[in-house]
C-alpha cells in the first residue's frame, strides 16, 4: 500500500480493536446455530455431541409454519406499502424545492426516534377504540409506519444523485409523468427500490415490539417464539428456526446494503 | 379589454379566457412546492394519520380512568397523580434513564474507535466492513437478546466454559438478571445505530485539514484532539441521542435479561396494557415517558449546541 | 402575424426565483426556419428561457406564442419542440438505438415503420452503425449524435439546444458546429441555441440575442451585433473592443463631431443619443486600426503612440498602445498580409494609428 499517505498509515492495537469489536458483534450470535446442533435439551457447554434432530422438529411444527407464512405475509405488504410510500416521498423531496421541507421529512422519520413501545400502545388505543379487530393487518399497518421511514432515507440517498435532465429528456420526448416514471426512474433507481424492499421487510420480519401489542390470535414468528421462550424443552428448535433465519436475513441484508451500497462514492472511500 | 387588464398577469391573454383547469395547472406548474407536496401528499398523509391520531387518542386516554372492566371516560388527573407521587414509577424511569444512559455512552465508546478504524485505516473493501459491522442490526433483535442469554446464563457460555476451565467453582451470578445484563445486551443490539452516524461525519472530514494540521506542527495526538474529534462530534451527538430514546422504551431485553433489578419503565407500561389491564395508566406512562424523553433530548440538543459555540 | 415571420412570440416573459428575477421582461420573436442563439455569461437567464420554451419552467409573467398558440401551462410532453441537453441526457439502461427510438413510442408506429425511422435518424447524424452500441460506451461527440437524433426523430417544429457543443474539446466542436448549420438548413426547422460562446454564436446563428442579467440587450444579426453593438456591455462581450470617453462637440449631415479623450477630433456617423454636448464613449475593434511608423497620408484620422506590448500570434500580431490622453493603452490587431514593415515594430517603437470615420461606433456611456 504504497499510496497511503502519512496520515492513513497503519495503526495496530486499532486493528485489534476492530476485530475484538467484531468478534463482540458476532460471537453471541453464531451460539445460535452451533447449539441448534448440539444433542441436548439445555444450552450450556460442554457441547453434548452433533444432531440435526432440532431440526427435524422444526420441519413438523405446524404452529411455527403458520407463524412464519403470517411474518412473511405482513412482511410482503409492508415492505410493499411502504417502499410505495418512500419512493412517493423522496421523489417529491429530492425532486422539488419544498417550503418547509425540513420539519416535514423530520415527521416522516419520527418513527426512527419514537420508542416503538410508545407507537405500539398508542395504536392499540385507536385500533381498540374505533373497534378494528385486531389481525395481521394492524400489524402491518403498524409496520408500515415503521418501515416508511427506513425506506425514505435509503431511496432519498438514491434519488439524491438522480440526474434530473434524465427525466426532463423523457417529458421532452413526449412521455407523461407515468410513462416517464416506469422507462427512465424505475430503471434507474431500481436498485434503491430492491433495497428498499429487503430492508423493510427484514424489519417487519423481525419486529416484535409492535407486534406484541397489534397481533390478535394470529401470531408473527417473532411474537411465536417469544411464547416458545419460556419453555425449556422448546428451546433447542427455536435455535434451529433463530439460526435459518439469521443466515436467510444475513444474505438477504448483504444482498440489499450491497445494491444500496454499491455506487455510493461515500460508502467506497473518497480517497482511492 | 379594461375588465380582465387586473387578471391578466400572464400576458397579453387574460386569464379568464382560460378554462379553469389551464388556469388551475399553470398555478400548479408556477409553484415547485405545490408540485413537491402533491407528490408528497401520500407518504405525509399515511405518516401523520399513523402517528397523530394514535397521539390524540392516547393523549385523551391518559386523562381517563379504569373502574374495573370498564373506562371511565371523564376527564380526571388521577393517573398523573399517582404516576407523580407513586415512588415505584419514578425509581423505574430513573432505572430506565440510568440503564439507556449507560448503554449510550458505552455503545459510542465502543464504537468510535471502530467507526474511526474503518474511515481512516481501511482503504480497500470498505463497503464489506460498513456491512459487517450492520449486518448483526438486521437479524433478528429477540434472536439477539436470546443469544446473550445464552452466553450470560447461569449455565450460559461464559459460566460453564469458566468452570470447565476450573477458573470459577460456582457461576457468576451478577451475569444474568441483571442491570449489567440489560446494558451489555443493549450495547450489542443498538452498536449500528452509533457506528454508522460516527463514520458518516469521520468520513467526510476532508482529509487535507490533517495534513494541514500536521504541516503546522501537531502530532497524531493533538490532530485528532484538534481537528477529528470536533468535525466528527455532530456523529457522536447524533448517536447518543439515537440509542438512548429508543433503549429507554425497550421492554423486551429487561424482560428477558434483566431480573427483577433490571426492569425498566416500559415493562411497567407493557404491564398496564396487559396483567394488570390498566390503559389509562398505562398511557399515562407512555405519555409521561415521552415528555421526559423530549425534555432531555431538547435540553441535550440545546446544551450540545451552546458546546459547539463555546468551541469555536 | 403571419406565421413565418413571428413563429414563436415571446411576450414580455419573465421568470423568479424567489425574488431573483432569472428573467426579466423579455420580449421578442423568433421566425420559422431560423438557426437563433442566445448568448450570454452563465446566469444571465439564457438557459431559463430555453427551459421555459421546453416546458421544465413556467413564466412567472408573460406568455409564450408557439405558432400562434400560448403554451404556458402545456407540459413538456405535449409541445411541439424537442431539446439537446447540456449534458446529452442519454439514458444509461437503454442501448443507442433505444435512445434513439425513446420518442416514438405516443406514435404507435409498427416495428418496421419505427427502425425505419431509427436507422434514418442514425444517418443523419452520422451514426449508421452505432444502434447496438450501449450509451455507456459513446465517446462525448457520439453521445452528443445520439441526443441529436433523439430528439429530430420526433420531427420537431422546434429544436433547443443548451450549450450542445460545450463539452467538446476545440477540433470537435468546430467541426459539429458546420455539421448543425448544415443540419438546420437542410431540415429547415428552427433551431434555439443557447451558449455562452460568442464565436459559437456568431458562425452559427442567423441572429444573436445578446443577454445580461435577465434581459436582452440587444438582437441583430451577427454582422450587425459584432460592428453596431448597442451598448458598451454588448461591446464588451463580442470580442475585444477600445473604448475612450468622448463629447460631442457638433452635429452637421448625420454626421457628429466628437472630442475624444486621447484620440484627437474625430466624425463618425451620429446617433439619437449623440446630441450636442452629450458625453458619450467612442468604441474602435482593435483590428479596425491600422499601425504605421509613418504619419499616413491623406485627411484620415490619425494620432500618434507608443507601442507598450507586442505579440506576435502567427498569422496577426496584437499591439498595446500607449496614447497620451487615454486612460488605457489602445489595443490594435494586425493582419500579417497589412504589415508590410511589422517585424521591426517591437516595444517602445513610436507609431501612427489611423482609422476610417466607418470605424468609429458611439455608444452611450453606462
Amino acid at each position: 500500500m504504497s499510496d497511503v499517505g502519512y496520515i492513513r498509515r497503519h495503526n495496530r492495537p486499532l486493528y485489534f480493536f476492530a476485530l475484538f469489536y467484531l468478534a463482540f458483534l458476532y460471537i453471541p450470535v453464531l451460539f445460535l446455530p452451533l447449539f441448534s446442533f448440539n444433542d441436548a435439551i439445555y444450552v450450556a457447554f460442554p457441547i453434548k455431541g452433533f444432531t440435526t434432530a432440532w431440526y427435524e422438529q422444526m420441519l413438523t411444527n405446524e404452529p411455527m409454519h403458520a407463524a412464519l407464512v403470517n411474518s412473511l405475509k405482513v412482511g410482503a405488504a409492508s415492505s410493499a406499502i411502504a417502499t410505495m410510500l418512500g419512493i412517493f416521498g423522496a421523489k417529491a423531496v429530492t425532486k422539488y424545492r419544498i417550503k418547509g421541507e425540513k420539519p416535514v421529512v423530520s415527521v416522516i422519520m419520527l418513527p426512527l426516534v419514537i420508542p416503538g413501545i410508545i407507537l405500539g400502545v398508542a395504536l392499540l388505543i385507536l385500533l381498540s377504540r374505533i373497534g378494528v379487530t385486531l389481525s395481521l393487518y394492524t400489524v402491518t399497518l403498524g409496520h408500515i409506519l415503521i418501515c416508511v421511514p427506513f425506506s425514505m432515507a435509503t431511496l432519498m440517498a438514491r434519488f439524491e444523485g438522480f440526474d434530473k435532465s434524465m427525466e426532463e429528456a423523457s417529458a421532452d420526448l413526449g412521455d407523461n409523468v407515468w410513462w416517464t416514471f416506469w422507462r427512465v426512474t424505475l430503471p434507474l433507481v431500481a436498485p434503491g427500490v430492491i433495497a428498499s424492499l429487503l430492508l423493510c421487510f427484514t424489519i417487519s420480519f423481525d419486529e416484535f415490539i409492535m407486534a406484541f401489542f397489534l397481533a390478535g390470535t394470529e401470531p408473527t414468528l417473532p411474537i411465536f417464539i417469544y411464547g416458545q421462550l419460556r419453555f425449556p424443552q422448546k428451546l433447542p428448535s427455536v435455535l434451529a428456526l433463530g439460526a435459518c433465519i439469521l443466515v436467510v436475513s444475513f444474505v438477504v441484508v448483504f444482498v440489499s446494503q450491497w445494491l444500496q451500497r454499491r455506487d455510493d462514492p461515500a460508502a467506497q472511500g473518497l480517497g482511492n | 379589454m379594461g375588465l380582465s387588464d387586473s387578471t391578466a398577469i400572464a400576458g397579453t391573454v387574460p386569464e379568464s379566457r382560460r378554462s379553469l383547469a389551464a388556469r388551475l395547472r399553470v398555478i400548479f406548474m408556477r409553484s415547485e412546492s405545490l408540485r413537491g407536496y402533491a407528490l408528497l401528499s401520500p407518504t405525509l398523509i399515511v405518516m401523520l394519520l399513523g402517528m397523530c391520531l394514535p397521539f390524540a387518542l392516547m393523549v385523551a386516554m391518559s386523562f381517563w380512568t379504569q373502574r374495573g372492566f370498564d373506562i371511565d371516560i371523564s376527564f380526571s388527573l388521577t393517573n398523573y397523580g399517582s404516576a407523580i407521587s407513586s415512588p415505584i414509577y419514578e425509581a423505574l424511569l430513573m432505572r430506565s434513564l440510568a440503564i439507556s444512559g449507560t448503554c449510550a455512552i458505552v455503545t459510542v465508546l465502543l464504537s468510535y474507535p471502530m467507526a474511526y478504524y474503518v474511515a481512516f485505516h481501511v482503504h480497500r473493501r470498505k463497503m464489506l466492513w460498513i456491512i459487517l459491522m450492520t449486518l448483526p442490526f438486521w437479524t433478528s433483535y429477540l434472536l439477539r437478546i436470546f443469544a446473550w442469554k445464552i452466553v450470560l446464563g447461569w449455565n450460559g457460555v461464559i459460566n460453564s466454559g469458566l468452570k470447565s476451565l476450573g477458573i470459577i467453582d460456582q457461576p457468576l451470578e451478577f451475569l444474568l438478571y441483571s442491570p449489567t445484563a440489560v446494558v451489555i445486551t443493549l450495547v450489542h443490539a443498538w452498536a449500528a445505530f452509533a457506528i454508522l452516524p460516527i463514520y458518516v461525519s469521520l468520513e467526510k472530514i476532508d482529509r487535507s485539514l490533517l495534513e494541514a494540521a500536521a504541516d503546522l506542527g501537531d502530532g497524531p495526538v493533538q490532530r485528532f484532539l484538534r481537528v477529528t474529534l470536533p468535525l466528527s462530534l455532530p456523529g457522536v451527538i447524533a448517536a447518543m441521542l439515537l440509542i438512548f430514546v429508543p433503549t429507554v422504551g425497550d421492554y423486551v431485553t429487561p424482560a428477558l435479561v434483566g431480573g427483577p433489578d433490571g426492569i425498566m419503565i416500559a415493562n411497567m407500561i407493557q404491564a398496564q396494557f396487559g396483567k394488570v389491564n390498566n390503559w389509562p395508566m398505562g398511557a399515562t406512562l407512555a405519555i409521561v415517558m415521552m415528555i421526559v424523553l423530549t425534555i432531555i433530548a431538547v435540553v441535550y440538543i440545546w446544551l450540545t449546541r451552546k458546546l459547539a459555540e463555546w468551541i469555536s | 402575424m403571419n406565421g413565418n415571420d413571428a413563429y414563436i412570440r415571446i411576450e414580455k416573459v419573465s421568470k423568479h426565483f424567489g425574488d431573483v428575477a432569472a428573467v426579466d421582461n423579455v420580449e421578442f420573436n423568433i421566425s420559422g426556419g431560423e438557426f437563433f442563439s442566445l448568448l450570454g455569461a452563465s446566469g444571465c437567464g439564457k438557459t431559463t428561457l430555453l427551459r421555459m420554451l421546453a416546458g421544465f419552467e413556467t413564466p412567472t409573467m408573460g406568455e409564450i406564442y408557439i405558432d400562434g398558440a400560448a403554451i404556458t401551462g402545456v407540459p413538456p410532453h405535449q409541445r411541439p419542440t424537442n431539446m439537446v441537453f447540456q449534458n446529452y441526457a442519454i439514458f444509461p439502461h437503454l442501448d443507442v438505438r433505444r435512445n434513439t427510438a425513446y420518442g416514438l413510442r405516443t406514435e404507435k408506429l409498427d416495428k418496421a415503420e419505427s427502425n425505419r425511422r431509427v436507422d434514418e435518424a442514425l444517418e443523419m447524424v452520422k451514426l449508421q452503425g452505432f444502434g447496438d452500441r450501449k450509451s455507456t460506451e459513446l465517446s462525448g461527440g457520439q453521445r452528443q449524435r445520439v441526443a441529436l437524433a433523439r430528439a429530430l426523430i420526433r420531427r420537431p417544429k422546434v429544436l433547443l439546444l443548451d450549450e450542445p457543443l460545450g463539452a467538446l474539446d476545440k477540433k470537435l466542436r468546430e467541426e459539429m458546429q458546420l455539421e448543425l448549420r448544415a443540419l438546420q438548413q437542410s431540415l429547415g426547422i428552427t433551431f434555439i441555441f443557447v451558449t455562452h460562446d460568442q464565436e459559437e454564436a456568431m458562425t452559427l446563428s442567423d441572429r444573436v440575442a445578446v443577454m445580461s442579467g435577465g434581459k436582452v440587450l440587444q438582437i441583430a444579426a451577427p454582422k450587425e451585433i459584432y460592428n453596431r453593438p448597442v451598448s458598451v456591455e454588448v461591446a464588451d462581450f463580442i470580442g475585444q473592443m477600445n473604448f475612450v470617453d468622448a463629447s460631442v462637440t457638433d452635429l452637421a449631415d448625420g454626421q457628429a463631431l466628437i472630442d475624444t479623450a486621447g484620440l484627437g477630433q474625430i466624425k463618425a456617423r451620429a446617433t439619437e443619443f449623440a446630441h450636442k454636448g452629450a458625453n458619450i464613449v467612442v468604441a474602435v475593434r482593435p483590428e479596425k486600426l491600422t499601425l504605421s511608423k509613418d504619419r499616413p497620408a491623406g485627411e484620415g484620422n490619425a494620432v500618434q503612440g507608443v507601442i507598450s506590448t507586442a505579440a506576435y500570434l502567427g498569422d496577426r500580431s496584437h499591439f498595446y498602445v500607449t496614447v497620451a490622453g487615454t486612460d488605457k493603452p489602445i489595443a490594435v490587431a494586425a493582419q500579417e498580409s497589412d504589415m508590410s514593415d511589422g517585424q521591426s515594430l517591437g516595444a517602445d517603437s513610436a507609431v501612427w494609428l489611423s482609422w476610417s470615420d466607418e470605424a468609429v461606433v458611439l455608444l452611450n456611456r453606462a
